[in-house]
């Protein structure tokens, strides 16, 4: 398949597409057409230079040595959390907690915010879109303190069904913690809206941002979320960089996280004092240069312009919509790309997703196939897996035909 | 690698037209497993009569390659003993781990999920069914989720 000119909205994404290393091998014989953004994305040149660059001529640990090295690292690591925090709006780097990723991140306030404040008769207001790592952590913290999880359910078009949102919202919820995009249906759900009803009954917010960061300009300032968990490996950048934002308040009142060296301030027999926020959550060795290649990462985001990826991905998840739909696939979620991000779920004709996946990999084309972590959503909709197509500022309306050709052949095997 | 290597006709055709899909009356043994990674399930019946399995069912959904393990698993252990059952699931084991070349004269039909070998994560779907009917035969019940990654 040749890449042609593809200038959507501002992204010049044959130009991106030459960034990325792994985009021209090719798999099974054909070029590689890689589906797969929402599951983890490829990391541009740039970004593993970045982090090649930090080993190769700075490495030492962060916030430890008193030498030239040490300062560097120490330098080049707070570099990457400023960048990380301008970058959604937040007020001060030091709103900014690195962490694994998202699902470190929540557990970091189940920990540290929920088992530390919440007792029985308190309740978590969760949805039924949310991905695992958005339940378990609550579930976990549910077990030692007794809380109560209720859930906003889904419509059959995939949006969150706010028709009761009163009797589930109430003073007795502490907490609504909600996916900013749906990684398995793709839906924007609306944080502000949520947002202003979760704090008008004094209940905090934290949003899930694994799929929202990567795709969507995030304003935590403007959106006035609580806290918003942040997965690098999703927008470009090194498997375990991300963070969470958190509201100085919070993060200030919260308990510790992980014990460990660089999060104390003094330690004694029987008790420890704890560092200054956000040291305060980071215990032991950091993923240093990941998150300097997250940094390099976000430094590339900034440059193709977060409105240009968010218009990209309407236009190709449009187009994509379009393609399955026609080619008679059962499309999961909103079809309106305004209130929708590129996480594509399908079910085509009789074809089990699995067998799906098998035949595409054979064209070269990866896409996910399973319950994406998802099984909330895969009952509610009486499927037992999906076939998902995710895309990122490097895909293209023909990865897309190259896509819609592989499924016919599908069809031909199933002769579905 | 060759699609025809693993979607063979004689795969498609017991997905589609699956032998033994039902419950099985007076069945003592039965067991269910689910892969919660991908969703596949299948339920095993056996209704044992002076130590042979005389009648073998199942019911489940899920991809082609389990299904069609099932339907033909239900073909082939019917009217053996315990023993001869337990010495297939170990045969297909084997063939799955890649430590046997199976012929047609031990494996029948069940040479055709020969090319799943060479799909590394389709392997589970296959060894699914045995899975389920050994621990059924070992009168495990329910053993849901046991599959679970």
């Amino acid at each position: 398949m040749a890449v042609t000119e593809q200038r959507s909205a501002g992204l010049d994404v044959a130009r991106l597409r030459a960034d990325f290393p792994i985009l021209e091998r090719t798999v099974n014989g054909r070029p590689l057409v890689y589906l797969d953004s929402a599951a983890t994305s490829q990391k541009p040149r740039q970004v593993i230079d970045a982090e090649a660059d930090f080993y190769a001529n700075h490495n030492a640990n962060a916030h430890r040595g008193l030498y030239l090295l040490a300062e560097e690292a120490t330098e080049l690591y707070e570099a990457a959390r400023a960048k990380l925090a301008r970058f959604i709006g937040a007020p001060a780097p030091e709103t900014i907690v690195f962490t694994r990723g998202t699902t470190e991140s929540t557990n970091l306030v189940a920990y540290a915010w929920a088992r530390r404040f919440l007792t029985e008769g308190d309740e978590i207001l969760l949805t039924d879109m949310e991905h695992h790592s958005n339940i378990v952590p609550w579930q976990l913290a549910a077990r030692d303190t007794g809380i109560t999880l209720r859930y906003i359910p889904l419509t059959d078009d995939g949006l969150l069904d706010l028709s009761d949102l009163g009797s589930l919202l109430t003073e007795r919820t502490r907490l609504l913690a909600v996916t900013g995009m749906s990684n398995s249906l793709g839906t924007l759900p609306p944080l502000r809206q949520l947002t202003e009803a979760a704090h008008a009954v004094g209940a905090l917010v934290l949003v899930d941002g694994a799929q929202l960061v990567p795709h969507v300009p995030v304003d935590v300032t403007a959106l006035d979320v609580d806290f918003l968990t942040i997965s690098g490996h999703k927008m470009l950048g090194p498997t375990a960089s991300g963070g969470l934002y958190g509201k100085a308040e919070h993060l200030e009142a919260m308990d510790a996280f992980l014990g460990g060296g660089h999060m104390i301030e003094e330690v004694f027999h029987e008790h420890s004092t704890w560092n200054a926020v956000p040291y305060k959550f980071e215990a032991g060795t950091m993923n240093i240069a990941q998150e300097v290649g997250l940094g390099a990462a976000i430094d590339y985001l900034e440059a193709a312009g977060m409105d240009a990826v968010r218009a990209h991905e309407e236009e190709i998840t449009a187009y994509a919509i379009g393609r399955l739909t026609e080619a008679g696939a059962r499309v999961f979620g909103p079809t309106d790309t305004s209130i929708r991000g590129g996480a594509v779920s399908f079910w085509y004709r009789d074809v089990h997703p699995h067998d799906l996946a098998t035949i595409l990999n054979e064209e070269g084309v990866a896409i996910r196939a399973g319950h994406h972590c998802n099984q909330l959503v895969m009952r509610r909709y009486g499927v037992p897996a999906t076939a998902r197509a995710s895309f990122y500022v490097y895909n293209t309306n023909d990865e897309v035909d190259a896509l819609v050709e592989a499924l016919a052949k599908a069809s031909d095997v199933f002769d579905a | 690698m060759a699609l025809d290597d693993i979607y063979k006709e004689v795969i498609l055709d017991h997905y589609k037209n699956p032998r033994n899909k039902r419950e099985v009356p007076g069945a003592e043994l039965t067991c269910s497993k689910n892969n919660p990674l991908c969703g596949d399930e299948i339920t095993v019946f056996v209704h044992e009569v002076d130590g042979k399995l005389v009648d073998v069912g199942f019911l489940g959904q899920g991809c082609s390659i389990s299904q069609s393990s099932a339907s033909m698993m239900t073909e082939a252990v019917a009217d053996t003993s315990r023993n001869e059952a337990g010495e297939m699931i170990g045969r297909i084991r084997a063939m799955m781990a890649g430590e046997v070349e199976p012929d047609e004269e031990t494996f029948g039909e069940l040479v055709a999920l020969k090319g799943v070998v060479k799909y590394p994560v389709r392997i589970k779907c296959a060894v699914l069914p045995w899975d389920v009917l050994q621990e059924a035969l070992a009168g495990k019940g329910e053993a849901e989720g046991s599959a679970a990654h």
